[in-house]
């Protein structure tokens, strides 16, 4: 399959900071592949070193074969800027335009503003929208060029749950359609809703690399939740947080968790038992301090 | 459909950073507007405003001021404030190298330089005594474009080395002492000897001189080719510094 942008044990440091430490990262076409990680991850170093913004300080970079540093190797890919990063005075239509000048064949504006929901709005200084039309707006340059390959950089932040289904409807239509796609979110639920592929990253290092399956598993499947004292030994427990009378544990079996807190006549309430998301799997895996699952290497990703 | 080529780039980027200028009044009164009204307030009702050679000189200084307005302020501030904003380092990420933005941006100056001359121009010529053969067109134009370099390249250092607030304040405390000193609001004939000496080491005089020669045909004085070029080398290794460095700080 071929490997659209490629990162190879590239670091990258900011004076004494290092804002991304070895990430080597593959994504090949066809994918989309949800980027996770607490602010200051490295999420947004690792972006800028795929679009050419920013070289590695060690490591290698690479984008349809060769440097994205290299102009022409931008040809197929398409960005987002940052919602307010877009020039209060020029007109959505004089947005699109001028983006789609640098393209071979870029999509017609009004179809382009068709497909998000920017119709009417044309001749709207950009200054003038409200912030869900200018994160549509910037989502929308991102496949003027008709790229190959998309950086999405919090695509759907800021945006009602409506527009959010509408976008994830556009990348889900362009995925579809053969269209490669790296997207970050603080939104797990939207990673979880669009997402193949998770890589988790933390303090600049790959934490978990796999299918959603995959990262979702990293925690044991269910979690119950309790109120009560001090609690026993309890078999099948994987994991566990105590705060003052609060108890969370992880377990593969709930059931049988549940049934040994009423064999032993614990003086429990508030129980609840859920099935774990990726957003446990992600917590955990990013808490600080917390050694309870050993981070894990891209294999299990192949 | 070809492949957009640099020309064309740098073309299209010059076309949307001069409609992004051109919608902000404010950017448009202040670098081509000052000029014109200097010369109605302050020229205009003078007696010499009938006399040639004293009106046309006088309208040289104020084509030059609009060149050195445009540099404090569409290269000086307006470049600071640019690259402050996320856009510019998402047009980094399109398929251009960064020498159509950077050219975009000195063809967006020009073409403020030119709608600050063009009212001047036109209202000297329909008010005052000014005049400007045919013949000597071409050579002011050159006149002001290398007069210009220097301010050029000073405005270009300010906005690539310094934040949006302290580039104003820059461009603003550099204003009238670079004008009034360079002779470009009072001819430098009514400097006393002192402020005189002083103006010829300045870029705006010699700027001033040579712009003036070119349109009156009267002698050059012979430091202004020296001054012209020793600031033209100054300002412009100042700006290529300022401009590799907010390279290196941005996109490296």
């Amino acid at each position: 399959m071929e490997i659209l942008a490629r990162t190879a044990a590239a670091t990258r440091r900011y004076g004494p900071v290092t804002a991304l430490d070895g990430v080597s990262l593959d994504v090949p076409a066809g994918q989309l592949l949800g980027l996770l990680g607490p602010n200051g991850a490295g999420k947004t170093t690792l972006l800028q070193l795929l679009a050419g913004l920013r070289r590695p300080t060690s490591g290698t970079v690479e984008l349809f074969g060769g440097d994205p540093r290299d102009a022409a190797r931008r040809r197929r890919l398409g960005c987002t800027p940052q919602e307010t990063g877009l020039p209060p005075t020029l007109r959505v239509h004089e947005v699109v335009e001028f983006v789609a000048g640098h393209f071979t064949d870029p999509v017609p504006t009004p179809e382009l503003l068709e497909q998000f929901g920017l119709t009417g709005l044309e001749r709207r200084q950009s200054g003038g929208l409200s912030g869900g039309q200018k994160r549509r707006l910037t989502v929308a340059v991102a496949f003027v060029g008709r790229p190959d390959l998309v950086l999405l950089d919090e695509p759907t932040t800021g945006l009602d749950v409506e527009a959010r289904h509408a976008l994830w409807d556009a990348v889900r239509r362009y995925h579809q359609g053969g269209g490669t796609v790296v997207l970050t979110s603080h939104y797990l639920e939207e990673v979880e809703a669009l997402a193949e592929r998770v890589v988790v990253i933390d303090q600049g290092q790959v934490r978990a690399d796999g299918t959603l399956a995959d990262v979702r598993s990293l925690v044991p499947a269910r979690r119950v939740r309790l109120r009560a004292p001090d609690l026993p030994e309890l078999a099948g427990v994987e994991r566990s947080n105590r705060d003052g009378d609060r108890h969370e544990l992880w377990t593969a079996d709930s059931d049988a968790l549940v049934r040994q807190l009423v064999t032993a006549e614990i003086p429990f309430c508030d129980l609840e038992v859920a099935t774990a998301s990726l957003e446990e799997a992600f917590l955990a895996l990013t808490a600080p301090g917390t050694q309870t699952i050993a981070p894990i290497d891209g294999e299990m990703a192949r | 459909m070809s492949t957009p080529t640099n020309v064309r780039l740098a073309g299209l980027h010059a076309r949307y950073q001069f409609i992004e200028t051109v919608r902000v009044p404010i950017a448009v009164i202040g670098t081509t507007l000052f000029p014109t009204l200097s010369l109605l307030f302050f020229i205009v009702p003078q007696s010499f405003a009938q006399d040639p050679a004293a009106a046309t000189a006088a309208t040289a200084q104020l084509a030059v001021f609009a060149v050195m307005s445009v540099s404090l302020f569409n290269y000086g501030v307006g470049v600071a404030e640019e690259r402050a904003l996320p856009w510019d380092g998402y047009t980094r990420t399109l398929p251009a190298g960064p020498s159509p933005r950077l050219v975009g941006r000195l063809l967006n100056g020009l073409a403020f330089v030119v709608l600050g001359l063009l009212p001047l121009v036109l209202l000297a010529w329909l008010l005052t005594a000014a005049t400007l053969p045919l013949s000597r067109l071409a050579l002011t134009a050159v006149a002001l474009l290398a007069g210009g370099l220097p301010l050029f390249a000073i405005g270009i250092s300010i906005g690539y080395s310094l934040s949006t607030k302290a580039a104003l304040a820059v461009a603003q405390s550099l204003l009238l002492p670079l004008a009034f000193g360079g002779g470009l609001f009072l001819p430098p004939e009514t400097f006393p000897g002192w402020l005189n000496s002083i103006s010829m080491w300045l870029p705006t005089r010699a700027a001033r001189d040579l712009v003036v020669t070119a349109t009156t045909g009267v002698d050059l004085p012979g430091t202004t080719l020296l001054v012209l070029g020793g600031w033209t080398l100054l300002a412009g290794s100042l700006a290529v510094w300022a401009y590799r460095r907010d390279e290196g700080r941005r996109f490296r």
